[in-house]
């Protein structure tokens, strides 16, 4: 068999956080009864005109400027016109000739080291409502909730070559865009959607192949194994002698496999033409320093400052920037606390040990880190000993409490008074002359007892360690 | 009175028997069957045999007068999608929900469970 | 005088004075409505009880001081093409029949918060689309001056009805001369704003890129004075435009002097009719009289305007026209088998023959392999016909035209040609491409006693030139009143198609 290699680049929508739709006041919220936040213009009323949202073109320049593009600084509005019942003008605005940007590229580590993936262009459009099919009926719902919520298209050149490459590409895109708070990147809610172009050529050849495009991927693991399953479909053709025809393949999770989708009756012949109902954008120089200011230390810096900065591992820096929420909160307490490690250590352990319990997502940090920082102060300086700092912890991630007065009120501050502590443990061996006799009879188990005995005497405030240094003392005596 | 001699309505000759190449290059041309159904489709409208002609001739005669502005030179000159150069015309992220379901549903011709109801789609 | 011949300014004066109230217009218009409409069809919906209770409503405002605008009171009729919340808006098509929209037109509630008084909604040509307003699903209307001539269009329905006194004013909009031809085949002042100058929020789009809304009224006051109630800035449409405060109104004067006035005397040629070609001669005549310097001069790409404006008008339609599906709104076909069966048939049944031709033509122009050919080269010509403009206006203040090439034509006589139909826009269709402002008044009757109306074309954003220029030819001249709203003589004149 010959050798072949595969050649991906990537469609990637993008929908985009903002409160609003993108030509009109309507909430993107998620959810809600069908058609509740809908109005003349996402439901494609006649007489009504759409007005563009202004941070949907500051997220659109701010991911392009993070995957290194260059800014169309004169970019307009073109429609798209093709009939379906989730598109209430039965044209969507997008944009074809002058797109926001262009002609970028985003760094990623492959097995053979680094590589650039090209952005073709990244352009701004709306999104279709939702159709729902009733099951045993011959009819089908129209929602327009999500019309007119606001996307990216992020066109990738053919340059990706394995599904690991995509994966990676992909993972570093979302991890960008979820930086910028542009959008949350899920695949499986689809707020996030890949499509799959692919062809596969001999390899040493330079021309592109014949490719197909896979469309409902929900995850990587579906987007790993749609790019293997497609790449032997198409090399078999090829070896069979047969042809791989250019058509849009449905995948399907559950049985693993993709089926061409039926073809629309209508040519793709869109007429695009420019968008008359709204004015160009222009992104001037000013505007845009304005948004590069705004632009955040991503991922890959702040770990490789982690490690420089802080000395913490490089697994580490990576737990703790995957949310920029994670590294602003990891930042700032460890500036406040001066112990970054520490910091580290809460926001690794028992963080993440919550977040999974209460089934939390990664970035839903529901404590502050002025507070995380008192906390690790607190049980630096002995206060409180870190049994009771867990409590303390937990009520903080729970509650929002503040340790320092969380502490304070339940009278929680380690015994630190030591002649306390000695009038407590003799009167401890005074109620217990029996455990003292067997200690001194060299029945070290009854050591135990009376440090718990002490313990609970102090309700816990005491340092064990603390405890049994001075009960050994008094009992040598 | 005349208006034919005022705007004379151009049958350009050649276009009677275009072959293709020419006909999507330089002038519309004779509009083939092929080509109104092409567009009837594209534009959604089911027309009858009838309509098909009708439109045939219609856009044959109008495609034949626009062919007089292939003498004007265009060359380099940005074409005018816009009237006035407005550029930046934003609206604040603010939420101001439109309008209640009712009212939206008011005009479907078909409506279930707050939706507009179509044939089956998939 | 009866209360219907009054004009709007004047009207408005009388309600604020006291001496007649929002209720007494409103019942002489329904009156003259109820006597004329058998005959003329200017209406399509007609709100008697919702009139009267605003009217009942504006008048106390009137009285306690709330509303002191001068229009305050009038009764006005809407085009219908113009949304009305809670009011039928059919754009003359089967396919809207039946719809209420749950919001209005930007321009409706600028007349609402003017105090003014909503009669009802107007014929016009299905979707605009039509030069004699019988391209209407409801029928055509019939010109008040002769019963067997088309009132023009797409405005007609605006225009009859203000010539006949079944309402003191309208609203029309304009995308090829719709406001300005049937002005002047009405006998009626009609004006189409710069592009951007009153909002189109909630204006049934045709050509989004040259459709503007305007006032059609008895004389030129009343125009500039309906174009202050309604010209805004409105954040809901991204191309109105934010303009310097003007008084229309105010800008009316005796004096042309200092208005430098130019004839293009090229399209004055051979296919004109020479009575009007004679207007176009007298109005310069007077005008100069007045102070203003005429001159004739050549006006360049004329021949270009037409195919330019239809092929850019038919694009922008295919679009806009495309969310008439059936699915939320307007005709639905009965038993499909499918999707797109429904798509075709509803779209089929609910569109006339001529928004059918111009789908299809936008259709075909914009499709892959003749987009360049006739889209774009288009849009050029578009801007060197902007740039034309710009250059007259650098030597005139206003360009005196006509508005049509022939007086209002017999019913019955433009659809049989629709090529011809479009090419008699030729005066009309320039001023949309180049977002201009036009205003058509009327000069005279012709022999047969049709009104002759003449055109003034200013620069964009100088209506208050054309408005003073229009002011003064109104003043010198004596134009007739309809005779159709005066009398009680409303037989059946001679071939009067009565509907």
């Amino acid at each position: 068999m010959k050798q072949y290699e595969t050649v991906i680049g990537l469609e990637v929508h993008v929908e985009l956080d903002t409160k609003t739709k993108i030509f009109c006041s309507c909430s993107t919220a998620f959810g809600g009864e069908p058609n509740t936040h809908v109005c003349p213009v996402c439901t494609g009323m006649p007489g009504a005109l759409p007005v563009l949202n202004q941070k949907v073109v500051e997220f659109a320049v701010a991911v392009g400027l993070a995957l290194d593009c260059s800014i169309t600084r004169y970019c307009k509005f073109d429609r798209k016109n093709y009939f379906y019942p989730d598109n209430p003008q039965n044209y969507q605005i997008s944009q074809l000739y002058l797109p926001i940007c262009r002609a970028g590229g985003v760094e990623i580590e492959t097995e053979a080291g680094k590589k650039t993936v090209g952005i073709h262009e990244i352009h701004m459009e709306e999104d279709a409502g939702k159709l729902i099919h009733m099951e045993g009926e011959n009819c089908s719902l129209v929602d327009y909730n999500r019309s007119g919520v606001p996307l990216l298209e992020i066109v990738t050149e053919p340059d990706m070559r394995t599904s690991m490459e995509v994966v990676a590409f992909l993972e570093k895109l979302r991890s960008m865009i979820q930086y910028l708070g542009a959008s949350d990147c899920k695949l499986q809610e689809g707020s996030m959607r890949v499509d799959v172009n692919l062809s596969v050529r001999e390899a040493g050849s330079t021309a592109l192949g014949v490719r197909t495009e896979m469309k409902n991927l929900n995850s990587f693991r579906g987007i790993s194994r749609a790019i293997e399953k497609e790449t032997i479909r198409q090399i078999q053709l090829l070896e069979s002698g047969r042809k791989v025809v250019q058509e849009t393949r449905r995948w399907d999770d559950a049985l693993e496999d993709s089926y061409v989708m039926r073809s629309k009756e209508d040519a793709r012949d869109y007429r695009y033409f420019p968008e008359p109902d709204l004015p160009p954008v222009r992104v001037d120089e000013a505007w845009l320093k304005e948004i590069k200011a705004r632009q955040p230390e991503f991922r890959e810096e702040k770990r490789k400052r982690y490690r420089k900065d802080y000395g913490i591992s490089d697994y580490d820096a990576g737990i703790l920037t995957e949310t920029k929420a994670m590294a602003d909160v990891f930042e700032k307490a460890a500036a406040l606390s001066k112990l970054p490690k520490k910091a580290a250590n809460w926001l690794m352990g028992e963080t993440l040990r919550l977040q999974k319990e209460h089934h939390m997502e990664a970035k839903e940090l529901p404590f502050s880190p002025e507070h995380l920082a008192e906390l690790v102060l607190l049980t630096e300086s002995g206060a409180i000993n870190s049994t009771v700092a867990k409590e303390v912890f937990e009520e903080m991630f729970l509650h929002d409490v503040d340790p320092g007065r969380y502490v304070e009120e339940k009278g929680l501050r380690t015994l630190g008074d030591e002649g306390e502590l000695r009038d407590c443990i003799y009167r401890i061996l005074e109620e217990n002359p029996k455990s003292v006799r067997d200690y001194l009879n060299g029945k070290d188990r009854a050591l135990g007892f009376l440090v718990g005995q002490t313990m609970k005497a102090t309700k816990g405030q005491a340092d064990p360690e603390k405890v049994q240094q001075l009960l050994k003392e008094i009992l040598q005596k | 009175m005349n208006h034919q001699k005022a705007h004379p309505i151009r049958i350009n000759q050649t276009s009677l028997r275009p072959s293709e190449e020419v006909a999507r290059e330089t002038y519309a041309g004779r509009i083939s069957d092929e080509t109104i159904e092409y567009i009837g489709i594209l534009a959604q409208l089911e027309l009858s045999s009838e309509e098909k002609e009708q439109a045939k001739s219609d856009m044959e005669q109008m495609l034949s007068y626009f062919d007089q502005m292939k003498e004007l030179d265009t060359e380099g000159i940005e074409p005018m999608s816009h009237i006035f150069p407005v550029e930046n015309v934003f609206r604040q992220d603010v939420v101001a929900d439109g309008s209640a379901r009712e009212e939206i549903l008011t005009n479907a011709p078909r409506e279930k469970n707050g939706c507009f109801q179509v044939p089956k789609t998939l | 005088m009866e209360i219907t011949d009054l004009t709007a300014a004047s009207l408005g004066k009388k309600i604020k004075a006291g001496a007649l109230t929002a209720e007494d217009a409103v019942r002489a218009a329904c009156e003259q409505i109820r006597r004329l409409e058998p005959v003329l069809h200017s209406f399509i919906t007609i709100d008697e009880a919702g009139a009267l209770s605003q009217a009942k409503a504006v008048q106390e405002k009137i009285e306690s001081g709330e509303l002191t605008g001068p229009l305050a009171g009038v009764p006005i009729a809407v085009k219908d093409n113009l949304c009305t919340e809670g009011l039928r808006t059919t754009c003359g098509s089967n396919m809207l029949e039946h719809f209420t929209p749950c919001y209005s037109a930007t321009a409706v509630n600028r007349l609402r918060e003017a105090g003014m008084i909503l009669l009802g909604k107007t014929n016009m040509d299905e979707f605009a689309m039509g030069s004699t307003t019988e391209t209407s699903y409801f029928g055509a209307t019939n010109n008040p001056w002769d019963l067997a001539c088309a009132p023009g269009g797409s405005s007609g329905g605006s225009c009859a009805a203000v010539a006949a006194g079944e309402c003191f004013c309208a609203l029309g909009s304009d995308t090829g001369g719709s406001i300005r031809q049937p002005s002047a085949f009405c006998g009626v002042t009609g004006l189409k704003p710069t592009y951007g100058t009153v909002s189109r929020y909630g204006l049934i789009a045709y050509a989004s890129s040259l459709d503007q809304i305007g006032p059609i009224a008895k004389d030129v006051t009343d125009c500039a004075m309906l174009l202050d109630v309604i010209a805004s800035w409105d954040a809901k449409d991204s191309t109105s435009m934010l303009r310097e405060p003007c008084d229309f109104a105010g800008a009316l004067g005796e004096e042309a002097a200092h208005l430098r006035i130019g004839i293009p005397v090229n399209y004055l040629k051979e296919g004109l009719d020479p009575e009007i070609e004679r207007a176009i001669q007298e109005a310069g005549e007077a005008l100069a009289k007045r102070g203003a310097v005429v001159e004739e001069f050549q006006m360049g790409l004329a021949d270009y305007a037409v195919s330019a404006y239809y092929i850019i008008a038919s694009a922008e339609a295919s679009s806009n026209l495309a969310r008439f599906d059936g699915v939320k709104y307007g005709h639905r076909a009965e038993e499909v088998l499918n999707l797109h069966e429904m798509y075709k048939k509803s779209r089929s049944q609910g569109f006339g023959p001529e928004v059918k031709r111009r789908i299809l033509l936008g259709s075909f122009v914009l499709s892959s392999g003749y987009y360049d050919a006739y889209y774009l080269k288009a849009l050029q010509a578009r801007a060197l016909i902007k740039r034309e403009f710009d250059r007259a206006f650098a030597s005139y203040d206003v360009i005196l035209s006509p508005a049509a090439p022939t007086p209002a034509p017999r019913l019955g006589e433009s659809l049989q040609d629709p090529m011809q139909m479009y090419l008699n826009d030729v005066y009309t269709v320039s001023a949309n491409l180049a977002g201009l402002p036009g205003i058509t008044l009327p000069w005279k009757l012709n022999r047969k006693g049709l009104p002759i109306g003449v055109q003034l074309l200013g620069d964009c954003f100088q209506e208050q030139k054309i408005l003073r220029a229009a002011y003064v030819l109104e003043q010198s001249r004596v134009f007739p009143a309809c005779p159709l709203a005066k009398s009680d003589r409303i037989k059946e004149s001679g071939e009067g198609t009565v509907r």
